[in-house]
């Protein structure tokens, strides 16, 4: 009988903690969305985001202006085209989700952003940054929060050009990342106008051998050598280089930011630059808010590079849907008009595209085996010189 | 052109040259004696490229740090360890499928080879990254102009050449090479003039993929990077270089090494649309060549397929 009785009463406690809640929350609830890889090579990066929009979820149900409780519908695209098209479908269909922040791997979000303009289901994407994704269409539903190998090519030229550089020799893989990377980068080059390009060389992405390339471009005699393409041949180019006695600087893409780059090279990777979209979350102009609020939430996993962003993304799919009401076309149409919006990752505008045109870029430089920020490096402060540098 | 420039292409085409030489030389050795086509060949490059680091790096804990006690001590273990992985591979996985279509053994060793890369990749620390490979030759080099002559390429140049020399004399002035040379023209004759078939074999796969190891540490040398798919690209290339020459002919292979090389090294500097093209090039050359002269530029001199 005691027991019963005890038993009884913990059910009545229950029963009134949760009504008492229900009072405190008779606000209608409203399901939104998050895709981004859970599993595979690149989980970290999802876990870290999904934990980020989580915690915009959990600030705002906490927030007691806010006019509804929002539940997060958390999907896993595992980094795959197909398993992506899968998992959007899913959840566009589902008529009671409004928006999403979605996909951290180019090649999933780029598959995908048909089946949003389908059914007219309005996302921010928060990682993936091939341009493509909001500049082969203009669909109204898609945007973007964090920067594009556009902006990392534009931040790039303008840094080659201050520094005074006057010629340019270019490699870059053939894939359709490589070949973006030139692309944009020539482009951005020439709109400046200072430095000029003096020969542009295509390879394979798993060539070994650079000595005919280099040689070539050791007669043109440039002041930088721009590599657009990934780490590994990075890595032979910039020790191939040494090889032939070429003293150019070494500029590079995000493509070559890891720690592998500097194992495979040692001393060599010393004055290296390299771009990359996004910045560490602590020189966010929200990042020290953010990391806070994040702590505290103890997630078993760090946020990781693009966790600031999804937070971003999603507290505006919140903001909008405060603002204009449960209703898909109302939050696209909302959208559609932000101009210099507060984020933490900086204000936030979508251009006609979605795409946020005041992306954050990172300027780094290789300085004693770390990629050091630029502005914060001894390159910049003159104390130590790139080959060439004035 | 310019005259260094010039220089400069031609050490690079060189030093290209002697390592596809190199692979192609396997090839052919082990067609000529058992008339297989080794896919794996390639692969077993990069396990001796690896085995090479490896023993480095033993070294290093050890604290030996002579540079030419570690090069001697790196390439003997590593040529040794392949010679040994050479032999296992014929003595269970090809000779046990002489009497099948040799379709099985392109096949099986093709798997092999990638197990072999995929094993490094995985079970060698860190192996899917590129790996610094140590400078232990000298580094001093000469400028002349344009070119940039260094101390450590002549040299493994010249240690390429005394390698195929080496094996030149072995195969055609010892007893060792006439049994190699008498099992490649004839396996019935050579085996009732008492030689010991199996052990024959089992030496010409073991030079072989010696001689593998000995490219991949010259690979890592000369690029002072490795990684785990060297092997895949050399072993193609190597393969080619091999039917273009003749397969089963030593001249054949080391000719069509230096043909290939030379071919990469005049797509790059003379098509006008960039250097993207150099491999289409190169083999469409060699699929021309192959087209003029199926059984490749040296033909063998006793043809079996009459």
């Amino acid at each position: 009988m005691i027991r019963t009785g005890k038993l009884a009463t913990a059910g009545l406690t229950a029963l009134a903690i949760a009504l008492a809640v229900g009072v405190a929350s008779a606000k209608d609830k409203v399901k939104v969305g998050f895709i981004g890889p859970l599993t595979g090579g690149v989980s970290v990066n999802g876990i870290g985001g999904r934990n980020s929009a989580d915690l915009a979820v959990r600030l705002r149900n906490a927030d007691a202006k806010a006019k509804y409780t929002y539940e997060l519908v958390v999907l896993d695209d595992e980094c795959k085209p197909n398993v992506a098209v899968q998992v959007a479908t899913k959840m566009a269909a589902d008529k009671d989700i409004i928006a999403a922040a979605t996909h951290y791997c180019s090649s999933t979000a780029i598959a995908t952003v048909d089946t949003y303009h389908k059914f007219g289901f309005p996302v921010i994407v928060w990682g993936a940054v091939l341009p493509d994704i909001t500049y082969r269409n203009k669909y109204a539903e898609v945007h973007r929060v964090n920067g594009t190998m556009i902006n990392q090519n534009d931040v790039n030229a303008e840094l080659i050009s201050k520094l005074g550089f006057k010629t340019v020799a270019v490699i870059h893989d053939t894939t359709d990342y490589g070949k973006g990377h030139n692309k944009y980068f020539s482009e951005a080059l020439a709109r400046i106008g200072k430095a000029k390009i003096v020969g542009t060389f295509g390879v394979t992405a798993d060539q070994q051998d650079f000595a005919a390339e280099l040689t070539k471009i050791k007669a043109l005699n440039p002041d930088v050598i721009y590599f657009g393409g990934l780490t590994p041949i990075g890595v032979r180019i910039r020790s191939q280089m040494d090889k032939l006695g070429i003293k150019a600087v070494f500029d590079a893409t995000s493509g070559i930011v890891s720690d592998a780059y500097i194992q495979g090279l040692g001393p060599l990777a010393e004055g290296t630059l390299a771009f990359r979209e996004g910045a560490p979350t602590d020189k966010l102009p929200g990042g020290k808010f953010f990391m806070e609020k994040y702590n505290a939430q103890k997630y078993d996993n760090p946020p990781e590079a693009y966790g600031a962003f999804a937070f971003a993304a999603m507290s505006m799919i919140l903001d909008s849907i405060e603002k204009v009401g449960p209703d898909r076309n109302k939050v696209i149409a909302d959208l559609a008009n932000v101009k210099n919006r507060p984020s933490i990752v900086g204000n936030i505008t979508f251009d006609d595209h979605g795409q946020n045109t005041v992306a954050v870029i990172t300027k780094y430089v290789v300085q004693d085996g770390k990629f050091t920020e630029w502005d914060e490096s001894e390159y910049a402060s003159g104390k130590r010189k790139l080959p060439g540098q004035k | 052109m310019d005259l260094g420039l010039f220089a400069q292409y031609v050490m690079n085409g060189l030093m290209l040259g002697m390592m596809y030489a190199l692979v192609a030389v396997g090839f052919t050795l082990f067609f000529g004696v058992l008339d297989v086509i080794k896919f794996s060949h390639g692969d077993v490059l990069t396990v001796g490229a690896f085995t090479a680091l490896a023993t480095f790096a033993g070294l290093n804990v050890l604290g030996l740090k002579s540079q030419w006690f570690d090069l001697a001590i790196m390439l003997v273990l590593a040529t040794l360890a392949m010679a040994l992985l050479g032999m296992l591979i014929a003595r269970y996985l090809v000779m046990p499928l002489r009497s099948a279509p040799p379709l099985n053994t392109l096949l099986i060793t093709l798997m092999l080879g990638t197990v072999l890369r995929e094993s490094v990749r995985l079970f060698y620390p860190q192996g899917a990254n590129p790996k610094p490979f140590p400078a232990l030759l000298p580094r001093s080099s000469i400028d002349l102009g344009e070119f940039n002559l260094r101390l450590d390429n002549v040299l493994m140049l010249a240690a390429g050449v005394a390698v195929i020399v080496g094996l030149q004399y072995l195969l055609n002035r010892t007893k060792l090479g006439l049994a190699i040379r008498a099992v490649a023209q004839d396996e019935e004759t050579a085996r009732t003039m008492g030689i010991n078939f199996t052990a024959i074999v089992l030496v010409t796969f073991a030079i072989g993929s010696g001689l593998a190891a000995f490219a991949g540490v010259m690979d890592g040398l000369y690029y002072n990077e490795v990684n785990f798919g060297i092997g895949l690209y050399l072993g193609v290339v190597g393969f080619s270089a091999a039917i273009i020459g003749g397969l089963g002919s030593i001249y054949g292979a080391i000719l069509g090494g230096f043909l290939f090389a030379g071919l990469q090294t005049v797509g790059t500097v003379m098509l006008p649309f960039a250097s993207a093209y150099k491999d289409v090039f190169a083999f469409a050359v060699v699929i021309a060549i192959m087209a003029w002269r199926p059984t490749g530029l040296i033909r063998e001199k006793i043809s079996e397929r009459v």
